[in-house]
């Protein structure tokens, strides 16, 4: 079952056409990952579906309705939400606090209320950070729950990023290069939560350069080159697909490919 | 063992033993005279501090605003015959539609922008004050009826002490409730990246709308407290030295910090007083101050203070 | 018509100045993203030291070199003792500490050269001239005309010269500037002194006709960024559109509508324009890259 349906995208910046075309579907529970080699297009695809950018021509549909060219503040309101890749963590807030902020979404939001702190606000207050603290140990971020997160690691960080995205309890995340600059360890971190999340049931689309973590993350995988769709399919097929190696990957990449 | 420095009502605690135990140790009525003023200007830089410290954005005319609740209570009685504490309650309705009015389409622009889009605002104000002399008494300003309740005259100062400290308690209560809350955190968050919190579903315009409302409303008050305080109003409450003496305030007190709300308060109020000896050199004395504490003590005063104790005693 | 010739032309003087604060203001900002609210300043400074040196006994010449030379010293000191060092803080504290610079040579003007006003010289023999029926003051001519020359020579500056190029390269991308080897401190501080100078030359330019005292600074500084925000900092061209649009609103404002609202209608003007159009008359789309 699809639930993001991405058809016939085109953009274009005065004359160059960054994305030509590009259709690809998301199904419920499962892990796309969006490759391809520098300038192909991800970054600006990720962004349309977010979002940010309006395509010149196509549609982006979320469980059947269009959502081509809304803002990303409504897109959260229909369950799709996003990580970025030069970490936009609240740090002068505790990482609890970051997740809390997550919850927005599913919190009673009366500033009369809030001002006068009436009773529901403390236990509300009471509830959303229980939730924070769930997800901060679904991520493995448990005890760093009262750490400024201006002060937690790098790999820590992309963790608490996805935990707060978590918290809007979205049926799509778009992850945008969720372990560049990470370590292998914080890598191997990354992936392993990442996979805990679409097995619960989210749906994600994730855009990476990291292909050993890609190739053994995701359950499909869509090629890009140009702005134009290069091959799609399993890791194993596009692992293998001629015009994908010879355009991405080169001799060298293969044979590490085929190591991984 | 300094945890305790993050308690969350820890500021209004403090703010409520000081504003007790102040008379008790100052009986002079010149100082408490000079209390009330710090009181009052605090309730406005409290306001001042969550659109600045919390929301992140910049307002060079929030005394504007603060003309608009001093005159307020000015003309409310003397040419409509309103009571005086109607007169401050609508002042500060108008004030409140007026921020939203025109906040609603200045708060989508970042940084200088609306620092100077807030400045055209306060000018305004202080144009039109000035220049409708057979309304508003032109540049010499015109006398305030004080307030009367149950056939009682609220005069005098320590009357006054008690009213603009107890407000200042309430005010801060709130602003401590609020940062606590999810529109506190949703503030927080779109100060510190409103791109992340845009993408978690909050409203960030609707926000920063709210905080500036919310924060043109204290100024409202707080020039309402000062117009009946003192008797009199000039259009000078509502001039640019003002709004930038309120901006310094919040600053050099700490942003984001209530008790450096009222800290700054003290510390500009307190100045020419100290300074009376001076007085022709006062403004640059003020401008080199303002100046050496931001190079030294970037993050005001208390929340230096405060960062340095947990430092020392971790 | 003749009405309408005068105002034209008193928009026009009024706003050349303008136009100089606002390309001043540009320059510094374009530079280092420093906004200078001490900008006015110059303008002022410009005037006063100028006027206070020929009570001195020095001729026009001399004491324009002195002010010229005081306003530039002022602005290279603002910015290596009190933007410099603070170069790294929040933009909030920036603007406080040139507020805070624009108070206190305020201050200083005030207590070393009085709080009277004070008159220079104009340039040409005759106060007034007869065009079109209008009259028109030769000082006011001789300030376009004195303006007309600054920007030419800006331009020169910019567009000819190594630092001049320099100073463009810092604006559009500083890290590749200082990769190539431009030296960002000497640049900025650069356009700190061409920002004093052309200040200073318009005070001195300006204050026949319209006298200077210790604040006069901050409406010129305020209706400078008036102008600078209108016209659109995107584009060079901008700041100088801007400045002369702001003399021109006022001048009209002034004479149809109600002269003592003539301040008040470049800010209503202006905050129209941020409403509907922040980027100004000229500016490009303000877009910000994720």
């Amino acid at each position: 079952m699809n639930i993001l349906n991405v058809s016939d995208i085109t953009i274009q910046f005065g004359g160059i056409k960054a994305l030509d075309s590009v259709s690809f579907k998301l199904n419920e529970g499962e892990i796309l990952a969006m490759i391809g080699p520098n300038g192909a297009g991800k970054t600006t695809l990720f962004n349309i579906v977010a979002g940010v950018y309006k395509p010149t021509h196509g549609e982006v549909t979320l469980r059947g309705e269009n959502i081509t060219g809304k803002r990303p503040f409504y897109l959260a309101r229909k369950g799709l939400t996003r990580t970025f890749q030069n970490l936009q963590i609240f740090y002068r807030m505790s990482a609890i606090e970051n997740v809390m902020v997550g919850r927005h979404l599913h919190e009673r939001r009366n500033p009369i209320a809030h001002l006068l702190s009436l009773p529901f606000v403390r236990k509300q207050n009471r509830t959303t950070r229980e939730k924070a603290q769930e997800l901060l140990n679904f991520v493995g971020l448990g005890r760093f729950a009262d750490q400024e997160a201006g002060e937690m690691p790098y790999g820590a960080l992309k963790r608490l990023e996805i935990a707060r995205a978590l918290a809007v309890e979205p049926s799509v995340l778009l992850l945008d290069e969720p372990v560049a600059g990470c370590n292998a360890v914080e890598s191997a971190d990354v992936a392993a939560v990442i996979r805990k999340v679409a097995d619960s049931g989210v749906s994600v689309l994730l855009v990476e350069h990291d292909m050993h973590l890609v190739m053994k993350l995701a359950d499909r995988v869509h090629v890009l080159e140009r702005g134009k769709t290069l091959a799609q399919g399993t890791p194993e097929e596009v692992k293998v697909n001629p015009a994908v190696i010879e355009a991405y990957l080169g001799i060298s990449k293969e044979k590490e490919i085929s190591n991984a | 063992m300094f945890k305790f420095l993050k308690y969350t009502y820890l500021p209004t605690i403090g703010l409520f033993t000081v504003v007790l135990l102040l008379p008790l140790l100052v009986d002079s009525s010149y100082y408490l005279r000079i209390a009330t003023f710090v009181f009052i200007y605090a309730i406005l830089v409290l306001g001042l501090n969550l659109l600045m410290g919390y929301a992140g954005q910049v307002s060079l005319g929030h005394a504007g605003f603060c003309g608009l609740g001093a005159y307020a209570v000015a003309i409310g009685p003397t040419y409509y015959g309103l009571h005086s504490a109607l007169s401050l309650v609508l002042g500060v309705l108008a004030t409140a539609i007026i921020a939203y009015l025109i906040g609603r389409p200045l708060l989508r622009l970042k940084g200088y922008h609306l620092a100077v889009a807030t400045l055209a605002f306060g000018a305004i104000v202080f144009i039109i004050l000035t220049n409708e002399v057979a309304f508003t008494g032109g540049p010499d300003g015109m006398p305030v009826p004080p307030l009367e309740l149950f056939g009682i005259t609220i005069l005098g100062t320590r009357t006054w002490y008690w009213i603009a400290g107890g407000t200042l308690i309430l005010a801060s209560l709130a602003v401590c409730s609020l940062i606590n809350s999810p529109t506190g955190r949703a503030l927080r968050a779109i100060h510190d990246s409103e791109v992340a919190a845009d993408a978690l579903g909050i409203d960030i315009r609707a926000y920063k709308v709210l905080a500036f409302v919310i924060s043109a409303v204290f100024a409202a008050l707080a020039g309402g407290y000062m117009a009946l305080f003192d008797g009199h109003v000039t259009p000078v409450s509502s001039s640019m030295m003002r709004s930038i003496e309120f901006l310094t305030m919040a600053v050099v007190g700490g942003l984001g910090s209530i008790v450096g709300s009222v800290v700054g308060s003290a510390f500009l109020v307190l100045l020419p007083q100290l300074l009376s000896s001076f007085q022709e050199y006062e403004h640059a004395i003020l401008g080199g101050l303002m100046i050496v504490s931001m190079m030294f003590l970037r993050k005001g005063i208390v929340p230096s203070i405060s960062s340095w104790l947990l430092r020392r005693f971790k | 018509m003749e009405f309408l010739l005068q105002l034209l032309f008193t928009g026009l003087t009024v706003g050349s100045i303008y136009a100089l604060v606002a390309i001043g203001f540009t320059l510094i900002h374009s530079a280092s993203g420093v906004f200078n609210f001490a900008q006015g300043e110059f303008v002022m400074l410009g005037g006063m030291v100028t006027a206070w040196a020929m009570s001195c006994g020095l001729g026009l010449p001399l004491a324009a070199a002195t002010g010229i030379t005081v306003t530039v010293i002022v602005g290279l000191a603002l910015n290596f003792l009190a933007i410099r060092p603070a170069r790294d803080a929040s933009p909030v504290v920036l603007l406080i500490i040139t507020i805070g610079a624009s108070v206190l040579i305020r201050g200083l003007t005030s207590v070393f050269l009085g709080k009277d006003f004070m008159k220079l010289p104009g340039l040409a023999t005759s106060e007034t001239l007869i065009v079109g029926g209008a009259v028109l003051q030769t000082q006011g001519i001789a300030v376009v005309i004195g303006v007309i020359l600054i920007l030419i020579a800006l331009w020169f500056f910019l567009k000819m010269t190594l630092a001049g190029k320099a100073v463009r390269a810092a604006a559009a991308n500083r890290t590749a500037a200082i990769l190539v080897g431009v030296n960002p401190t000497l640049i900025v501080g650069l356009c700190f002194a061409v920002s004093a100078l052309i200040g200073a030359v318009g005070g001195i330019l300006i204050t026949p006709l319209t006298l200077t005292s210790y604040d006069a600074g901050t409406l010129l500084a305020i209706k400078g960024f008036a102008g600078a925000m209108l016209g659109g900092m995107g584009n060079p061209a901008g700041p100088v559109i801007g400045g002369l649009f702001v003399g021109l609103i006022e001048a009209f404002g002034a004479g149809y509508i109600s002269s003592e609202y003539k301040d008040a209608f470049t800010f209503v003007v202006l905050l129209l324009v941020l409403a509907a159009r922040p980027q100004g008359i000229l500016g490009g789309s303000l877009v910000e890259r994720v």
